[in-house]
């Protein structure tokens, strides 16, 4: 049985680009990985947001109606249901004045039980020394 | 030998990522590495076969073929690639297209991972 940890950490905003919901689709992929792997064999996804990437993570996004897309937030719902480690910023959000109140911590409604971890940038630091490989978005 | 993964999100034409990748893939494949490669989001553009190929645009289809036929892997992102109407019809011939966990399971046993994001 072996492990292959992947740190998938998001510096871009929401919607300028395609790369955050990237991100996001491919650490939910995670769970699915199995399929082209050996029995107990597995793939891990973390997921950091740092610099403008905490933007992500702004709750009550409007892109179903204002693009007709689903949102960022609801993506990092689905990941927060998936149990994937999902890490923000405390000092990047900090610089744009947001709090915890601000962003999307759970995913009560979808039945997740795992939250979204306000950390140092320290421990986001910590977190891609024990990845194996880091995608950055 | 070891097995390097690269992951690239950049357009073909309007970006010289793709053009890197491959060159780097080629590079590594003639010093007998085994090499995987992903294209997702934008970067699904390099799978389309019949691209017309001009001076001042990339154009890899050739280039990739020969990797291929040193054994390069190559795979597009089936939801990306449909998204922008690149369907298996128009797929280059080789072009493997899958779901993103193909990408994941690539890097499981890889030595090096290099993931190119997009614009």
């Amino acid at each position: 049985m072996a492990t292959t940890k992947l740190g998938f950490i998001v510096q871009r905003p929401p919607y300028k680009s395609e790369n955050p919901k990237l991100a996001l689709t491919h650490a939910i992929s995670s769970q699915s990985v199995e399929v082209y792997l050996e029995d107990d064999d597995l793939v891990t996804a973390d997921i950091a947001f740092i610099g403008d990437g905490v933007l992500n993570c702004l709750k009550d996004q409007k892109a179903m109606d204002t693009y007709d897309l689903s949102s960022t937030e609801t993506h990092i719902k689905m990941s927060l249901l998936c149990d994937l480690n999902v890490l923000v910023c405390k000092e990047d959000l900090d610089k744009l004045g947001l709090t915890e109140d601000d962003i999307v911590m759970d995913a009560e409604e979808f039945g997740a039980d795992v939250t979204t971890q306000v950390v140092p940038y320290e421990k986001i630091t910590k977190m891609m020394e024990e990845m194996n490989h880091l995608l950055f978005f | 030998m070891g097995k390097f993964t690269i992951g690239c999100f950049s357009s073909l034409v309007g970006s010289l990522n793709l053009d890197f990748a491959v060159k780097l893939a080629g590079a590594a494949l003639d010093k007998g590495h085994k090499v995987d490669m992903w294209v997702s989001g934008n970067a699904t553009m390099l799978s389309i076969k019949g691209q017309r190929a001009f001076k001042d645009y990339s154009s890899l289809e050739k280039p990739l073929k020969e990797l291929m036929e040193k054994g390069l892997t190559i795979t597009a992102c089936e939801a990306c690639a449909e998204a922008r109407g690149y369907n298996k019809d128009n797929t280059m011939e080789g072009f493997k297209r899958h779901s993103m966990d193909w990408y994941l399971a690539s890097t499981f046993d890889a030595d090096r991972v290099l993931h190119i994001g997009g614009e």
